[in-house]
């Protein structure tokens, strides 16, 4: 066997970014520390990369000391960067589920709707993901915990003053 | 005049309409004032409104730390709205190099401890994302709390934000090592995956650890044979592969405790063997879990039979169309290809029609690989191939092609060299070295091997390129050193200039494209590949004939025809079950794994079977899962049932059970019935 590889102090995945064909990013998750300026530069730099492989290259590459995987979905990349040791075939996995996930969510997602609520987006990855790492695997559980979380978030606005109008407070 | 500051939505809008970038720039900075009056003296109902605001530019690359303190401010209000921003505004904003990520400390103490999952969930998720090493220690008793908490939602991150506190202080191990037996026991898919994610850092981290965890391995293995055999979870299966994500994970926990351990790899020789053999291929799911598999099988002591199959199961990736497979393939053929020779060059005319593909990250890859399966007998038709290549390949790959040829050729002994081959090839060495310093190249090595060479002709060419390889070498550092950096500094207004800077390299916004295609629409649900699969081209008969031994390997024909489970018992809502499998390699050998499954409202406990066979066979019962068979359908037993069959004898089987069920004391004793045959021809 071979020699024990030294523990990674990051997670097994480091970030996964979401941009347009022109190189306009729409989401960015980071789960290892970086200064603004380190993200943008990686951000610049992968981007660029990405975007000039052609289409029939296959959706993995080496890029400094991390693997990066890489699907096209309509007019988004999905762009996740992983650790030497993990299962790019299982990363191909994670990002089409996240995609399904934004399916169900805004039915029949597009571009746009991750453009003008990319908060949702982001919360619906932190359902999914946590810390790098997937937390739930039954895509219902996932679906359930945003709708709890958006109906928690419509009663904490509605308006105080509207309630006890009607008598209800 | 007061302009009022715009809605979310309305600003996304207006900043996608802007025909430049100056005037992107304008409508933002507009924005940004009104943003920065609002926190000021705004109506704090409205704060989550201009935070969002803040994040969409700041996604846009515009600076937004003036924004920090209203995270703080946000994630302390009662309202769940406000929370849900300040968080991401927290992830987004804050990092562990200021000072003020620590005042978020508090915050999330007192979220994980009130009783809104949803709150604590946030609190998790961002202590799991940017909590730095102290905010992890001031918060580690917190999470261990949630650890053993019955919600499942919050547990599942609870596990995980214990994995990152780990991995952010290390010392911290041994108060969220304890919990783990415990949580190998859950039956919620997510709690479960996290627990096998946190032990697996556990053990990566700490040989102690390692060791402690070795004893679960029979545990894990039941885990994974159930997740595979019974299959009872359509709700996370891909494609009709058992939560593939689970499998993985305990796939990957089972390597690191397998490895140079023995007692361990024999363990799970047989599940491996099975998951190997009989996962769905048909999709990239199911592609991810044997793969994973086959890693597993290289890295532990697994017995030779097994190791044979794992590379098999990667030669046949070689031939599917979809290339991301034949990448991990050529990769992890690549890590064995020294420990398991003969095996893989089995595969060696597959590996050189990799050669012709046109993504350039493969055919390097099958270029090494090549090289790696040059020996003495097949050097010439090796030799052959590569030439060919080499007249055709991507110019980056010229170098370490010519080189390859010339070590391989050198170390099997082969000098029936043409003047002019040797030639051309130094001359492509040297060319392909000018462009492109190769991290294989090993051109100066083996020109000044030749220059040893007793052949005069080989001598003096490689003196002449050694000799044009020391006068270039000096100039290669020139031309192809890169430009140093600028450094920059921090502060504000710098890093508002830095960010113009990058907006002024950006070229005039183009008229933004219909972007209303959906995302799903060119996924072709019957074939989940990346892009258009291109079969692979068409394999030609190597001249060793080597070929046609792809197809007397066991496992490369299609999966043995599975034999159907069989319900040998029934008593008021306890049901036994039995699966077989043959695996390949053994004839002689079955295994049976019996199932007990409790629909009754009353839990079966003391529960413990028994089996006999005819004396030619030899049975070996393996430990069961547990003798308690929970009530309602819950988490069934397993035991596995290792059968010996040398004489092919036809198969009796016996079973005893005893349990306590419903207050009484059972005992059935049974020959079971209708054993299918293929459990023993």
């Amino acid at each position: 066997g071979r020699a024990q590889p030294r523990p990674r102090p990051a997670a097994a995945m480091q970030f996964m970014l979401l941009f347009s064909r022109q190189g306009k990013l729409r989401l960015q998750k980071w789960y290892v520390p970086l200064s603004d300026k380190e993200k943008k530069k990686i951000t610049r730099e992968l981007v660029q990369t990405v975007l000039a492989r052609k289409p029939k290259m296959c959706s993995f590459l080496e890029w400094r000391d991390l693997k990066i995987v890489y699907k096209r979905y309509a007019s988004l990349y999905f762009c996740c960067a992983i650790e030497d040791q993990d299962n790019e075939l299982i990363t191909l996995e994670i990002i089409h589920r996240y995609v399904e996930l934004l399916d169900k969510y805004f039915g029949s997602v597009c571009e746009l709707d991750i453009i003008f609520n990319f908060e949702k987006a982001y919360f619906i990855l932190d359902e999914f993901l946590l810390g790098g790492e997937v937390q739930e695997t039954s895509k219902k559980n996932v679906l359930k915990a945003i709708e709890q979380a958006d109906l928690l978030q419509e009663e904490a606005e509605t308006p105080r003053s509207v309630l006890e109008e009607i008598g209800l407070t | 005049m007061v302009v009022p500051s715009l809605k979310l939505q309305d600003l996304i809008e207006e900043i996608r309409g802007a025909k430049t970038q100056a005037q992107e720039r304008e409508v933002i900075q507009k924005e940004c004032a009104h943003i920065r009056a609002s926190f000021r003296d705004g109506d704090p109902l409205h704060r989550h409104r201009q935070l969002a605001k803040l994040l969409y530019v700041h996604m846009l690359g515009y600076p937004a730390h003036f924004g920090q303190m209203e995270c703080l401010k946000l994630i302390t209000s009662p309202r769940f709205t406000d929370k849900r921003v300040g968080y991401l505004g927290a992830m987004l904003l804050l990092d562990e190099r200021q000072d003020a990520h620590l005042l978020i400390t508090n915050s999330i103490k007192n979220d994980l401890s009130q009783g809104i999952q949803a709150v604590q969930g946030l609190a998790l998720c961002t202590l799991s994302t940017v909590g730095s090493a102290e905010m992890c220690r001031d918060l580690a008793t917190e999470v261990e709390k949630l650890l053993l908490q019955p919600g499942p939602y919050v547990r599942k991150k609870a596990v995980l934000t214990a994995v990152h506190i780990i991995r952010k202080v290390p010392e911290l191990s041994n108060i969220f090592l304890p919990p783990c037996a415990q949580l190998l026991h859950e039956r919620h898919h997510g709690v479960l995956l996290g627990t096998i994610t946190l032990i697996t850092e556990l053990c990566e981290r700490s040989p102690a650890a390692l060791k402690h965890f070795r004893k679960v391995v029979p545990q894990l293995v039941q885990i994974l044979w159930t997740l595979v055999t019974t299959g009872y979870s359509t709700e996370h299966s891909i494609s009709g592969v058992s939560d593939p994500f689970l499998q993985v994970q305990i796939l990957r926990l089972l390597r690191i405790l397998g490895r140079n351990h023995e007692e361990s790899s024999e363990t799970m020789n047989d599940l491996l063997a099975q998951v190997a053999t009989n996962t769905d291929t048909s999709r990239n799911a199911g592609n991810a879990v044997l793969f994973e598999t086959v890693l597993t099988i290289m890295d532990i002591r697994s017995v030779a039979g097994l190791r044979v199959l794992a590379v098999n199961i990667l030669g046949r990736f070689l031939l599917n169309s979809d290339k991301n497979i034949r990448y991990v393939a050529l990769t992890s053929l690549l890590r064995v290809v020294q420990s398991d020779h003969s095996a893989v060059q089995r595969h060696r005319p597959t590996v050189v029609e990799c050669l012709r593909e046109p993504d350039a990250s493969l055919s390097r890859r099958a270029l090494e690989l090549s090289l790696a399966l040059v020996n003495s007998s097949n050097v010439r038709a090796m030799t052959q191939e590569l030439q060919s290549f080499l007249e055709s390949c991507p110019p980056d790959l010229r170098a370490d092609c010519a080189s390859g040829i010339l070590l391989a050729a050198e170390s099997n002994h082969w000098y029936k060299w043409q003047p002019g081959a040797l030639e051309n090839m130094g001359t492509s060495c040297w060319r392909g070295a000018v462009r492109k310093p190769s991290p294989f190249s090993r051109i100066r090595q083996v020109v000044s091997v030749y220059g040893s060479c007793l052949d005069v002709e080989l001598q003096q060419r490689a003196v002449e390129y050694n000799a044009l390889f020391q006068k270039y070498d000096h100039m290669r550092a020139a031309i192809l050193e890169k430009m140093p950096l600028v450094e920059r500094g921090g502060t504000q207004d710098e890093e508002a200039k830095e960010s113009k800077e990058a907006q002024h390299s950006e070229a005039a916004l183009v008229p933004t494209e219909p972007q209303a295609s959906k995302l799903l629409d060119l996924l072709d649900l019957l074939d989940g590949t990346s892009g258009a699969a291109q079969p692979p081209p068409p394999l030609e008969p190597s001249s060793e004939g080597t070929s046609v031994h792809l197809l007397d390997l066991p496992c490369v024909s299609s999966a043995p025809a599975s034999i159907p489970n069989l319900k040998v018992f029934e008593r008021e809502g306890l049901q036994l079950n039995l699966s077989f499998v043959r695996p390949p390699g053994t004839p002689a050998l079955l295994l049976i794994m019996v199932t007990a499954i409790n629909t009754s409202e009353a839990d079966v406990t003391h529960f413990v079977c028994q089996a006999a066979v005819p004396k030619s066979f030899q049975l070996q019962l393996q430990a069961p899962s547990g003798d308690t068979v929970p009530a309602q359908g819950g988490l069934p037993v397993t035991q596995l049932l290792r059968i010996l069959n040398p004489k092919k004898a036809p198969l009796r089987l016996k079973l005893r059970l005893t349990y306590n069920h419903f207050g009484q004391s059972v005992q059935e004793i049974f020959e079971v019935n209708n054993l299918p045959v293929e459990t023993w021809q």
